[in-house]
């Protein structure tokens, strides 16, 4: 449990608007767009301090601390949980591992998301319609290219940290080969150099859930005034399992009935039924399917190595940051072995690299969760940056 | 929730005489490593000889670690450091990636001790191995005593002991002959005194440079 005393307290969502077209990989041009982000902690006058966080799947720019109006609410008993604190509380703010009286932490929504920056369910100026379909299928590189944009408008020439979990590992790993004089460290938290196959044909069904819920549309289902809610939570079921352990899975849930017996229909039966479908709803309420399909379609793009004949050791030739890499034992979904693969390329090209491999039930999760070593590993190598520009 | 300040280490504090007469063939090693080499460390610790090898002679270096809290201590230290069991391989690591392969008072606790030093001398030119010397005359006291030898260089009982491999230095040379491994150079110490004089009897700790046998 993150106290609140080492919270950075109440945040408030900034915007940055662009209007210089963004050349999408997929050949699509963006003639403009806005970003959502937050900031946390002070960038020092040299501006040598700057960490920014890319997300996983389904994250934002509200990464630590949390709003006004929740403390107002939070003051008529409202259970902390329900307060909308930001999705890695646990790591970042004053005293934490990313910590905020050292760091100046800048989180974003990424193009293409559904949590305030621009994306398929924004509205296109030029149609007065929402993108819907036509919002470009952006990629990680994309997305570097944007956050680099980002960058420039708040003046940071160089972060001393990018870095991120899962898709936002992926995000971290290809600023290093992007901007390589603008990262001098890169911390890849459970990713991967690219999907395995398995990993795609996960995507794939998720992604087909969607496409074929009726209430889809095309991609236009805003028009229709409907959401493709039953496509969106079954994606959220499926990609739910795979990121937790069969360990933690039967740890929590078991075999246990809610009604302590067979009742011999469909219903909700097992507890894991009720808790999956919980967390299906809670997803499908607020996400947006369009959005889902992207991140999803980003992920299984992102191979930084097929430009050089499928030679990771060729693409990461172009980096100059030293790496943290981390992986957890119980994360099939991105297991560590992928994680090694990614140290084994740096090691060639005499990167320097540490890389831990924590012992957690957790699965791919894991890297969200409050981790006694996971934290100490994270703060120590932290701590080592912190010390190259207060010296 | 208080968290420590844990910013206590500082590099520049960092005592390296100390260190030297703590560990006697850190000095040893050190001694046969050119500036600006490449050094992998196999099962190093705290990182304690890479950071001692990189201020002494401007190493770049890369530990192998097995425990967790030893990882954290590595990056504290500014080491980096891959976490791996030894006893699984170095197949992380490419053919001749390292100009020295470093196995310091591991050899002894390590299960798949012939793959390994194999394994040392593919992915480097050259290996040193330093353990502690079986074949000590207080190691040999002990035994006719009746007792396994417990000793500053041998700190665990029977029961709790990693060791599972000592040897003597004669055992270690006669291993490389029979395994096409060429010593080159070796040094025998007990405490930070040289042993040049019946090395297997009075020397406590041994260290060892080798490469393939042609």
């Amino acid at each position: 449990m993150s106290s609140l005393s080492q919270s950075v307290g109440i945040v408030r969502a900034q915007r940055a608007q662009f209007d210089t077209p963004l050349q999408c990989q997929s050949g699509a041009v963006l003639p403009r767009y806005e970003l959502v982000y937050e900031t946390y902690g002070t960038l020092n006058a040299d501006k040598s301090n700057a960490i920014l966080v890319c997300h996983a799947l389904s994250g934002h720019h509200h990464v630590a601390g949390y709003y006004a109006d929740d403390e107002k609410n939070s003051t008529q008993e409202k259970n902390p949980k329900e307060k909308n604190i930001g999705w890695w509380d646990n790591m970042v703010g004053p005293g934490k591992p990313i910590d905020t009286n050292k760091f100046f932490v800048l989180g974003l929504n990424n193009l293409g998301g559904c949590s305030g920056s621009t994306g398929p369910s924004s509205t296109n100026p030029e149609t007065g319609q929402p993108y819907g379909a036509s919002f470009p299928l952006v990629t990680v590189e994309d997305w570097v290219e944007s956050q680099a944009r980002l960058a420039d408008r708040l003046g940071i020439q160089q972060f001393a940290a990018v870095l991120g979990g899962s898709l936002g590992g992926m995000q971290a790993m290809q600023w290093s080969l992007s901007y390589p004089e603008r990262v001098r460290h890169v911390l890849a938290i459970a990713t991967a150099p690219r999907l395995t196959t398995e990993n795609i044909a996960f995507n794939d069904v998720a992604r087909n859930a969607i496409l074929t819920d009726p209430d889809f549309h095309g991609g236009n289902f805003y028009q229709h005034g409907v959401v493709p809610t039953r496509g969106l939570r079954l994606a959220r079921m499926l990609g739910h399992i795979t990121y937790l352990s069969d360990d933690a899975m039967s740890d929590k849930f078991g075999r246990g009935l809610r009604a302590g017996k067979y009742s011999f229909n469909y219903d909700i039966e097992f507890e894991i039924e009720s808790y999956l479908r919980y967390q299906g709803d809670k997803f499908a309420a607020h996400f947006d399917a369009n959005t889902y399909l992207l991140m999803t379609k980003a992920l299984d793009y992102f191979d930084p190595a097929r430009k050089f004949n499928g030679d990771l050791n060729h693409a990461f030739a172009a980096a100059r940051a030293s790496f943290l890499v981390v992986s957890f034992t119980t994360d099939w979904r991105f297991a560590p072995e992928l994680s090694r693969t990614i140290v084994k390329s740096l090691l060639h090209n005499r990167r320097n690299v540490s890389y831990a491999e924590i012992s957690s039930t957790h699965g791919h999760d894991s890297f969200l969760m409050q981790h006694e070593h996971y934290h100490k590993v994270m703060r120590a190598y932290l701590n080592n940056i912190a010390r190259e520009f207060s010296a | 929730m208080n968290v420590p300040d844990q910013s206590g280490f500082n590099q520049s504090e960092f005592n390296q005489s100390g260190l030297a007469a703590a560990r006697p063939d850190f000095a040893a090693i050190a001694a046969w490593i050119p500036q600006g080499a490449l050094v992998l460390d196999l099962g190093c610790g705290d990182g304690s000889l890479l950071r001692y090898l990189k201020d002494t002679r401007n190493i770049h270096g890369y530990g192998v670690e097995i425990d967790d809290a030893n990882i954290e201590a590595c990056i504290l230290n500014g080491i980096n450091v891959i976490q791996g069991n030894l006893d699984s391989g170095l197949s992380g690591f490419e053919n001749n990636a390292f100009d020295y392969v470093i196995l310091s008072q591991t050899l002894q606790a390590t299960r798949h001790t012939e793959r390994l030093m194999q394994e040392m001398l593919r992915v480097g030119r050259e290996g040193i191995v330093s353990f502690p010397n079986f074949g000590y005359w207080k190691n040999r006291l002990q035994i006719l005593r009746g007792n396994m030898p417990v000793s500053k260089e041998l700190p665990y009982q029977w029961y709790d002991t990693p060791n599972v491999h000592l040897c003597t230095l004669h055992d270690f040379e006669s291993f490389c002959s029979q395994h096409r491994i060429n010593i080159l150079d070796h040094r025998v110490m007990t405490d930070e005194h040289a042993v040049n004089f019946l090395p297997n009897l009075l020397g406590s700790t041994a260290v060892y440079r080798f490469q393939r046998g042609k």
